[in-house]
């Protein structure tokens, strides 16, 4: 159950990596011991979007804290290391920086949209003073001036208007504060973005348009994405490539196209059929007989009367 | 057995701006009929005034203008007729984490309703009922589930008790307010076709709140566009999506995830 993976099948790498996952795990130390991430290695390659799919509970989120280095006790880093490529060449082991050289590194080279993106900004604070706050922290050396004209410029490139720079969070609708958001990980031209959930409370128009923002910022700046989701038809339309995760390993890693049309693991055929097409054959899954197939993915189980209390 | 029909509904909201205020039309002028065993969707984005006909139909607001009418006649509005309409329109909520009490068991939600609306049922026989609900529902066994709390259960397991809850009082009408929005990807379909079942099993009228156009085709026999307030487009599920004519639906259709349009163009260049 804990032994290695056998490697999934991979695409030749075309382009050089941004950041490799080697043999990562990560342990809740409650009792019992809750192993969250089991052994993944993952690579990034400058410029993809990397898709991580899987269900509530099954890691993707630990995955993402633990990559930069954010859980907090009971969650340890087990095993594995996550590295850094920089453009210059350079390589960052996050597991070898001290405090100070993280608190640097993090948001500089590898950023954050956090999930519930919608209710990560202090509400009461102004939007300018929370996108300053960044600059402040990470360029000192940046007059007042400039650091404003950035933040205009900031929200400009995510289609917000500058001039709601002076607004509260509570001011702004969900798709303006996730925009925000996504402004706020990009001030520093990041090599990596992780995305954990970033679009899910939003309704689809909003959300088409915000994944639109990416992929064009994608295409200008040149940035990675990890886009962390449940939801596989959504990943199927961004992703270059999709990694399937469940209870902590990553079961399935391959292009878009080829898990869609080829899926190789049960768990990825499942997942694939558990949503309905919006133009093919209308199904009878939803209005045919009951089938208790479908339910019993969710049935309750006695052994753990706390399954399913994760995030 | 009961029909609903709203008509010509119309809702206004005032906002107060200091001294002056303005009016806002959150609804506006809405007509449809809510059959036995029949689904109604109602689509739209955030803000389109799909959850105030929630709001109007469990009469949690007062329309401005417009009825709404229980097999004929118009629903009463206070006192045992508002008790006996609240009977039959009954609630699921969109947020499985936030519409149940932590503090309470599962056994007390279930029995809550079943005691409110027949108050002359013994102890037994209320905890009989439960055990039931609890099984329709596929929560079994139904003993071990009755005793846990809300943070026992997954995501997926509350919205089939809050489910139970709603069909605790026998109702002719389910409203469901995004019942699967919240929950995983791989759960909704079984959560759906679950009240599929129930639905045939009761007869049920069921008005299906979303903005996921897939699951409205496949789940209900006609669809309702709502662009701010009003129905611009309605007619058969299937005809809606696949034959869209008012422009607002077009956007909602292309807005959807679909998988099928990028992989062509994968398969393509």
């Amino acid at each position: 159950m804990n032994g290695p993976m056998p490697a999934p099948p991979v695409r030749p790498v075309v382009s050089a990596p941004v950041l490799t996952i080697e043999d990562f795990s990560v342990d809740y130390l409650v009792d019992p011991v809750v192993h969250a991430v089991k052994n993944v290695s993952l690579t990034l390659r400058r410029g993809e979007v990397l898709g991580l799919a899987g269900e509530s509970g099954c890691g993707k989120s630990t995955l993402a804290y633990g990559i930069v280095r954010l859980l907090k006790p009971p969650a340890a880093i087990v095993s594995g290391r996550a590295v850094f490529h920089s453009r210059e060449g350079i390589e960052i082991d996050w597991n070898l920086l001290d405090a100070e050289e993280l608190r640097a590194t993090r948001w500089d080279k590898i950023s954050m949209v956090f999930q519930g993106a919608m209710n990560s900004l202090n509400p009461v604070i102004s939007i300018r003073d929370q996108l300053e706050d960044v600059f402040t922290a990470h360029r000192p050396e940046l007059g007042r001036h400039e650091r404003r004209k950035r933040c205009a410029e900031l929200l400009e490139r995510v289609g917000v208007d500058p001039a709601r720079l002076r607004a509260y969070p509570h001011e702004l609708s969900g798709g303006m504060r996730q925009r925000v958001m996504i402004a706020m990980a990009m001030a520093l031209e990041p090599q990596v973005m992780i995305m954990d959930e970033p679009t899910t409370a939003l309704d689809v128009v909003v959300q088409r348009e915000i994944l639109r923002e990416i992929t064009r910022l994608r295409d200008e700046l040149g940035f990675a994405v990890v886009f962390i989701t449940h939801d596989l038809p959504l990943l199927l339309e961004i992703s270059d490539r999709i990694a399937v995760m469940r209870a902590g390993e990553v079961v399935e890693l391959g292009d878009a196209l080829s898990l869609y049309t080829d899926p190789q693991h049960d768990y990825t055929k499942q997942l694939l059929a558990s949503f309905p097409s919006l133009t093919g054959e209308r199904g009878s899954f939803v209005r045919g007989g009951m089938d208790e197939r479908l339910l019993a993915l969710d049935a309750v189980r006695l052994d753990d009367p706390n399954a399913g209390s994760t995030a | 057995m009961t029909t609903l029909t709203a008509e010509h509904l119309v809702k206004n909201y005032h906002l107060r701006r200091g001294l002056r205020g303005s009016t806002l039309r959150a609804v506006d002028d809405v007509s449809f009929t809510l059959e036995p065993g029949r689904t109604v969707a109602l689509v739209g984005q955030s803000g389109s005034g799909k959850s105030t006909i929630a709001k109007l139909l469990l009469q949690l607001e007062r329309p401005t203008a417009g009825r709404i009418l229980v097999d004929g006649k118009p629903a009463q509005r206070r006192g045992g007729g508002l008790d006996r309409y609240r009977r039959t329109v009954q609630m699921v909520f969109q947020d499985p984490f936030a519409s149940l009490n932590p503090y309470h068991t599962v056994e007390h939600h279930l029995e809550r309703p079943i005691r409110l609306h027949h108050p002359k049922l013994s102890g037994d026989e209320v905890h009989r009922r439960v055990l039931h609900l609890l099984e329709r529902v596929r929560l079994t066994p139904a003993e071990n589930v009755a005793a846990r709390r809300p943070h026992q259960l997954s995501g997926g397991q509350r919205q089939r008790v809050a489910i139970a809850r709603a069909l605790a009082p026998r109702p002719g009408v389910l409203i469901a307010d995004e019942p699967v929005s919240m929950l995983d990807v791989s759960i909704r379909l079984g959560v759906l076709n679950l009240l599929a079942t129930l639905q045939r099993e009761e007869d049920l009228g069921v008005l299906y709140i979303t903005h996921d156009l897939a699951t409205a085709r496949h789940f209900a026999d006609e669809i309702l566009v709502m662009y701010r307030g009003r129905i611009v487009e309605r007619g058969d599920a299937d005809e809606v999506i696949l034959r869209p004519r008012h422009e607002y639906t077009k956007t909602l259709a292309a807005a959807a995830p679909n998988p099928e349009r990028r992989l062509s163009e994968l398969r393509g260049g």
